[in-house]
């Protein structure tokens, strides 16, 4: 793997930072004024979900108890993205820093890092980064000589299971026991690793927290669009000159960013990986954002010359082999789906039995427990209806028996 | 297993129990050596793990067999794991999984006779903007092709 650092150019994430800057700012503020500029920025999770940064925080931070935890998300398991990979080998200042601050600001003294068993690659160098940040003062007891901070990171590695990136899944992995999602209420804020106030943020989310806090959520809010603030970092794949990580303001069209990644004869993106949804080419005038097209940050761009059938394929081979099993729409739900492709493939299907096997994913969607069964069905969904001429007709090379 | 080699697994779990705890959050910490150290999780380790964290050894048979990287079956020395999802799978993962397979002589899911490899496809590794990617045990290749895939497997000892 390139380390490509000191190409990378972008507004928040990309641009300049010396370590320890976002810490060393964050002690001369009080909790309140880190958490109001939080608020005003109105930074959202980066993991997928979206959920305002400020809020899981202020009822962190409100939540009485003598033991807390930050949890950086590091599974990112999400077909089609790599970005956190990126930033925990080129930006590991901006995580740990993030931490840090989050630690101060909601009254937690540990920090853990659940990290993919399939980046166990990066341990060496995020602990060597750690100790170096402990010989600073940056980590550890006492923190810049303050007394009563602080504040210490764990690396947690994982063994594999996609579904663990979800946070209560994650939770009970890093408690010992199978990832399986847990039913909510309670939030982790509340009821979280060992029963203790827990936040759980992606990699990406605590990168914004140090740039927030040196400049304030007013700077922040200057790029994206009023409904999401700021930057993403976009993981762009498959079929495009230059696959790599990209900062660009949130209201980026799929066109600038297929431009950017030099896609050419593009037919259709996929949006936010496996459990997104399939774009094709008459939409690319649509805006990446959280009113619009939301996602995590993976973007897979095919070309003219794909079979989308064999795409979807590949995705609902992943949900049933990384579905937990725990309830049973997603577990036999997805399995159903997966049927209806081959049957597809085969050309043993009726149009009856794909509007039922649609009903189905909407059923899903709504009576799945966690996320991973909530969103599976989006790509059978979208690709089915938005390839419908390519896969069902004839002349377009479609199945026939 | 031989007598003697059970007194070594007993001995080199306690040592585990010591250095991460005896609390149950220390479970996969535990499992995830003893897969380093023999590539699996015998039922035997299985059942000691669990005397010496006062579980029931379903608790850690359940754990096991949730996660993909813990195996409670023999498997090889060196395990490779190629990746299957979505942009690998377009880069030509099949290629790179043939060429494998031809030279190792065993089909994806195989262990070779000699234990020295076990090989089988993973889902997406995060390294899609440099793929068809593969991993043997904790290192990672990219930009593969199927003879660079084949190279380095030979370069594994
Ligand atoms: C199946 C599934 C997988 C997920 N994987 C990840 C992941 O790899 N990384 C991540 O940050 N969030 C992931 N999430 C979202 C988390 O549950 C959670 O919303 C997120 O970590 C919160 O952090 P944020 O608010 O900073 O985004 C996943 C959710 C689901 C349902
Ligand atoms: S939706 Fe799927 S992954 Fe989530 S709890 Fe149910 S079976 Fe498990």
């Amino acid at each position: 793997m390139e380390n490509k650092k000191h190409t990378r150019k972008g507004d928040i994430i990309f641009s300049d930072y010396t370590p320890g800057d976002g810490i060393k700012k964050a002690v001369t503020l009080s909790r309140e004024d880190i958490l109001f500029e939080i608020k005003d920025s109105k930074l959202k999770g980066r993991g997928g979900a979206g959920f305002p940064v400020s809020t899981k925080w202020m009822l962190a931070a409100a939540a009485i108890s003598d033991e807390k935890y930050i949890v950086c998300n590091a599974d990112e398991g999400e077909p089609g993205t790599f970005k956190d990979r990126v930033l925990l080998y080129e930006y590991p200042e901006l995580v740990f820093d993030g931490m840090v601050i989050a630690g101060y600001t909601i009254g937690a003294k540990k920090g853990i890092v659940y990290l993919r068993g399939e980046y166990e690659h990066a341990l060496k160098p995020l602990e060597d980064y750690l100790q170096k940040m402990r010989d600073e003062n940056l980590l550890g007891k006492s923190i810049l000589g303050i007394r009563n901070f602080n504040f210490d990171i764990e690396i947690f590695v994982g063994s594999s299971a996609y579904v663990c990136g979800e946070e209560t899944a994650l939770i009970e992995s890093l408690e010992g026991n199978r990832g399986e999602a847990r039913n909510r209420p309670p939030y982790p804020v509340n009821t979280g690793f060992k029963k203790k106030p827990t936040s759980v943020n992606n990699v990406e989310t605590l990168c914004c927290i140090p740039h927030i806090v040196l400049n304030g959520g007013n700077w922040f809010k200057k790029f994206g669009t009023g409904e999401s603030t700021g930057t993403k970092i976009f993981s762009i794949s498959g079929d495009c000159e230059k696959p790599d990580v990209y900062e660009l303001p949130w209201g980026t069209t799929l066109k600038e960013l297929l431009e950017i990644s030099g896609a050419q004869n593009t037919k259709a993106v996929q949006i936010g990986g496996a459990s997104g949804q399939c774009v094709p080419k008459a939409q690319f005038n649509r805006k990446l954002a959280y009113e619009d097209l939301p996602t995590g940050g993976s973007i897979i761009v095919f070309n003219e010359s794909r079979n989308m059938l064999k795409v979807l394929k590949n995705f609902m081979e992943f949900f049933v082999e990384e579905s937990c099993g725990q309830c049973t729409p997603c577990r036999i739900g997805n399995r159903k789906l997966l049927e209806g492709v081959n049957m597809i493939e085969k050309g043993e299907y009726t149009f009856t039995y794909l509007n039922k096997l649609k009903e189905l994913g909407k059923t899903m969607q709504v009576a799945s427990k966690c996320g991973l069964g909530q969103s599976s069905p989006n790509s059978f969904i979208s690709i089915l209806e938005n390839f419908n001429d390519e896969i069902f007709s004839y002349n377009n090379g479609g199945t026939h028996a | 297993m031989l007598v003697s080699e059970k007194t070594s697994l007993t001995e080199e779990i306690e040592l585990l129990v010591q250095k991460y705890g005896n609390d149950r959050s220390s479970l996969l910490k535990i499992l995830q050596d003893v897969q380093k150290n023999h590539r699996y999780i015998s039922e035997f380790a299985q059942q000691e793990i669990a005397r010496l964290l006062k579980i029931h050894p379903v608790e850690v048979y359940s754990v096991v067999s949730f996660y993909a990287f813990l195996n409670s079956k023999p498997k090889g020395r060196n395990i490779v794991r190629i990746c299957r999802t979505i942009t690998c799978d377009m880069k030509n993962k099949e290629a790179i999984a043939k060429a494998v397979e031809r030279e190792l002589g065993i089909k994806m899911g195989e262990t070779t006779k000699d234990k020295k490899f076990t090989i089988e496809y993973a889902n997406c590794l995060g390294l899609c903007d440099e793929g068809p990617a593969m991993a043997i045990n904790e290192r990672v290749y990219t930009k593969l092709t199927p003879e660079k895939a084949v190279e380095y497997l030979n370069s594994v000892k």
